[in-house]
């Protein structure tokens, strides 16, 4: 391994993405769903996922600690590339830059997220529940840069498992990664509809 | 197309590896079905640019003529291919000619390929069968896999995967798509399988495998066809095979 760092490193990258961080982006989504259901709903979901034991340290190893390596290496990646769609206007070409250009705002994003509601939370100057998303997306810009922030985040994790696939070597044949974009397509649009209808329900209460 | 008395071509020369580029243009006399090295034999002939000033002729790089060597690849009206199978009937015109981004410029249109042969010694692109007495015929290949592996042969090192890879640039050590094709030619190889884990172990070092971010521009551009994306796709599977046999260790022979 110590020979082979930087494989080792982009296969990790490429890991990571899918587990933990892509299951939490799921499990986070479905969560979230509950306040399309009524508020005690929600916070009754959300108060279960706040009590689990050990939480911290689920927290870092699950969602911190990857997410910190996977955006550390990822926009070193994002760096290294010198993207060339106009003379070469292929999908996947594309998909290259859309890929990388998702990462970036999806970083922005997370960040200014968990600031908002994880941290102002663990510095006790919020309460975990439906208000507290309430009073931030009923805001017209937060509600949109949270639209922009969400589908961003579900493009990046559906494309993203795309290419994990053929990293990892599951799909090889042009038919099998032609398969694979369409049933990534379809995980992007059911967890970018999960994430949307909830930030709507926040939003406007319907 | 075929009563123009001429052909004009703008060409990006650089007079020596460190010199800065310009633009120079050219007409050239128009003859049937001329291809863009005919029209760079023109100038060559008669090397006066449009002003009419007497100029050095446009150096490029050529050998076989029918898109079997690669040598004489350049950038034509924005797209990376060989020059011997452009047709000047079949291009836009005013014709530009570039020489290839990625590779450093020796002059005007000749490039330096060399890192693309470094890449083939990092991958051992090559089937050792040297020995200190007859090592024998070796093992026969199936016919179907013999057809199977000449469209991975026909890789000619001319470096257009390279060019329109997003990932093989001045900023990354990416060795470009062509020699992980051709580490699972070799690897597919009766004689050449015997040493597989050398070559993947190759394709993991520094620069490997792992630099492809699937862009898939290099089967796109792929003037033999090699089925670039998915050999890259079957070595990565490989090359995670071997990095856990590396790591656990194996009792396997190689």
């Amino acid at each position: 391994m110590a020979e082979h760092r930087e494989f080792f490193y982009r296969r990790l990258h490429s890991l990571l993405g899918v587990i933990p961080i892509g299951l939490f982006l799921v499990q986070h989504l479905v969560v979230n769903h509950f306040a399309v259901y009524g508020e005690e709903s929600f916070n009754k979901a959300a108060g279960f996922m706040h009590g689990l034991p050990f939480r911290l340290l689920l927290e870092t190893v699950v969602i911190y600690l990857p997410i910190l390596f996977h955006a550390i290496l990822g926009v070193y990646i994002v760096f290294v590339a010198r993207n060339n769609m106009k003379r070469y206007n292929y999908f996947r070409n594309w998909m290259f830059y859309v890929q990388r250009f998702t990462g970036i705002v999806t970083l922005v994003f997370i960040a200014w997220h968990v600031w908002e509601t994880r941290i102002q939370l663990g510095m006790g100057n919020v309460d975990l529940d439906y208000s507290l998303m309430e009073n931030i997306l009923t805001n017209p810009f937060m509600f949109w840069f949270y639209i922009i922030g969400v589908i961003s985040t579900t493009f990046h994790f559906a494309n993203g498992l795309w290419s994990f696939l053929v990293t990892w070597g599951f799909t090889q044949s042009p038919k099998s990664q032609k398969i694979a974009t369409y049933a990534t397509l379809l995980i992007f649009l059911a967890i970018s509809y999960l994430g949307v209808r909830t930030l709507i329900q926040f939003a406007y209460g319907v | 197309m075929a009563e123009q008395q001429t052909v004009t071509f703008i060409i990006t020369r650089q007079d020596s590896p460190e010199s800065a580029p310009y633009d120079e243009t050219f007409h050239v006399p128009y003859r049937k079905n001329m291809n863009v090295i005919s029209g760079l034999m023109e100038i060559r002939q008669n090397p006066v640019n449009a002003n009419g000033d007497k100029t050095a002729p446009v150096y490029w790089d050529m050998n076989c003529l029918e898109e079997v060597c690669g040598a004489c690849s350049m950038v034509i009206n924005g797209t990376a291919r060989q020059s011997c199978a452009a047709l000047v009937d079949k291009l836009e015109q005013p014709i530009r000619l570039e020489p290839m981004s990625t590779f450093p410029v020796v002059r005007d249109l000749i490039v330096d390929r060399e890192r693309m042969f470094d890449a083939l010694k990092q991958v051992k692109a090559w089937i050792p069968i040297d020995g200190t007495h007859d090592l024998g015929p070796g093992p026969r290949m199936p016919e179907k896999k013999r057809q199977w592996a000449y469209e991975l042969s026909k890789c000619m090192t001319c470096g257009v995967c390279l060019e329109a890879c997003p990932n093989v640039n001045d900023k990354s050590n990416f060795i470009g798509p062509a020699a992980l094709s051709q580490a699972r030619l070799f690897n597919a190889h009766p004689t050449g399988e015997m040493n597989a884990s050398e070559r993947l172990n190759g394709l993991m070092d520094e620069g490997g495998i792992d630099g492809c971010g699937n862009s898939q521009n290099c089967v796109q551009v792929c003037p033999k066809g090699i089925p670039l994306t998915t050999s890259i796709a079957a070595m990565n599977r490989a090359t995670n095979i071997q990095a856990f046999k590396n790591f656990f260790g194996s009792d396997h022979a190689h």
